[in-house]
């Protein structure tokens, strides 16, 4: 594939290999890893990281059961105290081989932050791409993490995440999967401690001879800790699960879950929300609606000079958008170019 | 030349096949606002919604003239970019799509983009335009919303659907300045050049802004024309069934 194509698919996952943008930045090629350059945080493979730091054992598969043999990926450590100005960038590439296997280990230490934006994408047709993730937020600590996904047709993928989020510690997470896939499953699974928060965006697409089960669960395990999950499912012909799953297992715990579907067209979305609770103290809600644009709004705008297409254009737009509270800037920008190629796969 | 800009003849709509409006006729000439009364039910949104062209208010029979064109075919936003503007009564609220963009577009239209900051203003809006559209505005503040885009739009030809209800003491003067401008009210007759039907329930934006006439819509069809302090008056008085029964005497 020639440079200049490859730069514009990395482009699209928001990776921008450019110094004065980002922090650090990592790209694995099939199963080879490669570090750009980095400032101020630790970036390595995984599996180098795993031969340089003997205490790493008590991080590697502790979070996520260890099925398969032979993974390499990205090692992140954010130093105690820093708060990294730019974000760091990881993208996964699939390229030639047929299974592409990643293992991920984020470490961000107490009092520090991180943004970290993750893209992964396919030059190859068809291929499965198994992605481990295990996420240790400490205590006081902040960790926004967004992950752009832009499959080919008969990708499947197969992401396992999991999140310790220490006490005060904050997770924000946004997912964005701009194209059609053929499998897409995943359930990263959130541990929250005392005061600890995390929250979980998503905006799916779902496009003809897609399906895609995707959800988030989060434990509250801790006292006072709170999460919140929103996810936003277009289905343009593919078959959606949107799952979210709130368990309260501790003293004046609150969760929130939203789970909205519009179907454009033809497609399924099946919304799923659970909220389970072992503590009598707990405030958990949840809100699932699933419809079509309401033909009012779009006269509504008609009658503002838009063209019907332009008014549907700018609902979905707005169904998209989802107002993410902590988000830095730049991430906002990121996010808001990925929702505009949606739009523009989606019109 | 023809002075009517906007000639409604034997109009008929129906809603999901009920028919609401029968044999409506309405002329309004260049320069003319109308006030259109009636009761609740009685047809007046329905007249303003088939006129702007919502598919949902099907014209069964007649025709709506607009400028020596029968535009009922036509979509929406075409009459728009003939000078057909409207606000509701109750428009939708729209979550993630924000004020400052609708009213940009709202801009193009009229080729007001210079304006937008001055009508902000006129119309106290700096804090609303960054939100979602309607989306948890008060009463007054989504008319002024309204009103807003309107006057961006500088349509020919305006309708308001009831522009002072649920409006409070505050919010009405600024209601009512922001119409005479848009219905050019603020200048002297002859050189008047919009025209407009203006729906209330009360009557009470007309202490704000006068009408040439008046109109009672009852039970989908126009029952009695006069002028509009007279009808106010006399519906104060008698209530609608008796100024009617008045006006057919008389008609």
């Amino acid at each position: 594939m020639p440079e200049n194509s490859l730069k514009e698919d990395l482009k699209k996952v928001g990776i921008e290999r450019d110094p004065s943008k980002r922090s650090a930045s990592f790209i694995m090629i099939d199963n080879k890893p490669m570090v750009s350059f980095a400032r101020g945080v630790e970036i390595l493979s995984t599996k180098e990281a795993l031969k340089k730091y003997d205490w790493l054992e008590e991080y590697s598969w502790k979070l996520i059961e260890k099925r398969e043999n032979d993974f390499d990926g990205y090692f992140i450590r954010v130093p105690r105290g820093l708060k990294v100005e730019f974000p760091v960038e990881a993208c996964l590439y699939l390229k030639r081989i047929k299974n592409q296997n990643v293992h991920n280990i984020i470490i961000v230490e107490e009092n520090s932050e991180l943004n970290l934006i993750t893209g992964c994408t396919s030059e190859k047709l068809s291929g499965i791409h198994l992605g481990i993730s295990e996420f240790y937020v400490k205590k006081n600590a902040k960790l926004t993490f967004t992950m752009i996904h832009n499959w080919k047709k008969k990708n499947e993928v197969l992401p396992r995440s999991a999140i310790r989020v220490e006490e005060n510690g904050v997770f924000i997470n946004n997912y964005i999967l701009l194209s059609p896939v053929k499998y897409l499953k995943a359930y990263p699974t959130a541990y929250l401690d005392k005061n600890a928060k995390a929250v979980f965006s998503s905006i799916i697409v779902g496009f003809e001879n897609s399906e895609i089960d995707l959800g988030s669960r989060v434990y509250l395990n801790g006292e006072n800790s709170s999460a919140e999950i929103i996810s936003r499912s277009i289905s343009r012909g593919g078959k959606i699960i949107a799952r979210g799953h709130l368990i309260g297992n501790a003293e004046n715990v609150k969760g929130h879950l939203e789970c909205k579907g519009m179907i454009l067209g033809s497609g399924t979305i099946h919304a799923i929300p659970e909220l389970e609770a072992s503590n009598p103290n707990v405030d958990l809600s949840h809100e699932a609606a699933i419809g079509k644009i309401a033909e009012d709004e779009i006269f509504y705008l008609m009658t503002r000079g838009l063209s019907r297409d332009e008014a549907i254009s700018l609902l979905i737009r707005g169904f998209m958008e989802i107002e993410i509270k902590g988000l830095p800037e730049i991430l906002k920008r990121e996010i808001d170019r990925a929702i505009e190629l949606v739009e523009k796969a989606l019109i | 030349m023809d002075r009517d800009v906007m000639r409604i003849v034997n109009l008929g709509v129906e809603i999901d096949g009920k028919k609401i409006l029968q044999n409506v006729n309405l002329y309004i000439q260049k320069g003319q606002t109308l006030a259109l009364f009636g009761p609740n039910g009685s047809g007046k949104s329905t007249l303003l919604m088939a006129i702007a062209g919502h598919p949902k208010y099907k014209v069964y029979d007649g025709r709506i003239i607009y400028k020596g064109k029968d535009i009922k075919d036509l979509k929406a936003d075409e009459r728009v970019r003939m000078g057909i503007g409207i606000s509701y009564q109750n428009p939708p609220k729209i979550s993630g799509v924000k004020l400052r963009e609708v009213i940009k577009h709202c801009a193009k239209i009229g080729g007001t983009e210079d304006k937008i900051d001055e009508y902000v203003k006129l119309l106290k809006m700096e804090n609303l335009v960054d939100r979602d559209v309607n989306v948890g505005f008060s009463g007054g503040e989504i008319k002024r919303s309204e009103l807003l885009q309107l006057l961006l739009m500088n349509p020919e030809f305006v309708m308001l659907d009831e522009p002072d209800s649920g409006v409070d003491l505050e919010n009405i003067a600024v209601i009512g300045e922001a119409i005479k401008i848009l219905l050019e009210r603020d200048k002297p007759k002859e050189e008047r050049k919009k025209s407009g039907i203006i729906i209330t329930h009360t009557g009470r934006i007309l202490r704000y802004v006068d009408a040439d006439y008046g109109v009672i819509m009852y039970k989908g069809r126009i029952a009695c024309i006069g002028n509009s302090y007279d009808i106010l008056k006399t519906v104060e008085k008698y209530g609608y069934e008796e100024c009617v029964r008045k006006c057919l005497r008389t008609l």
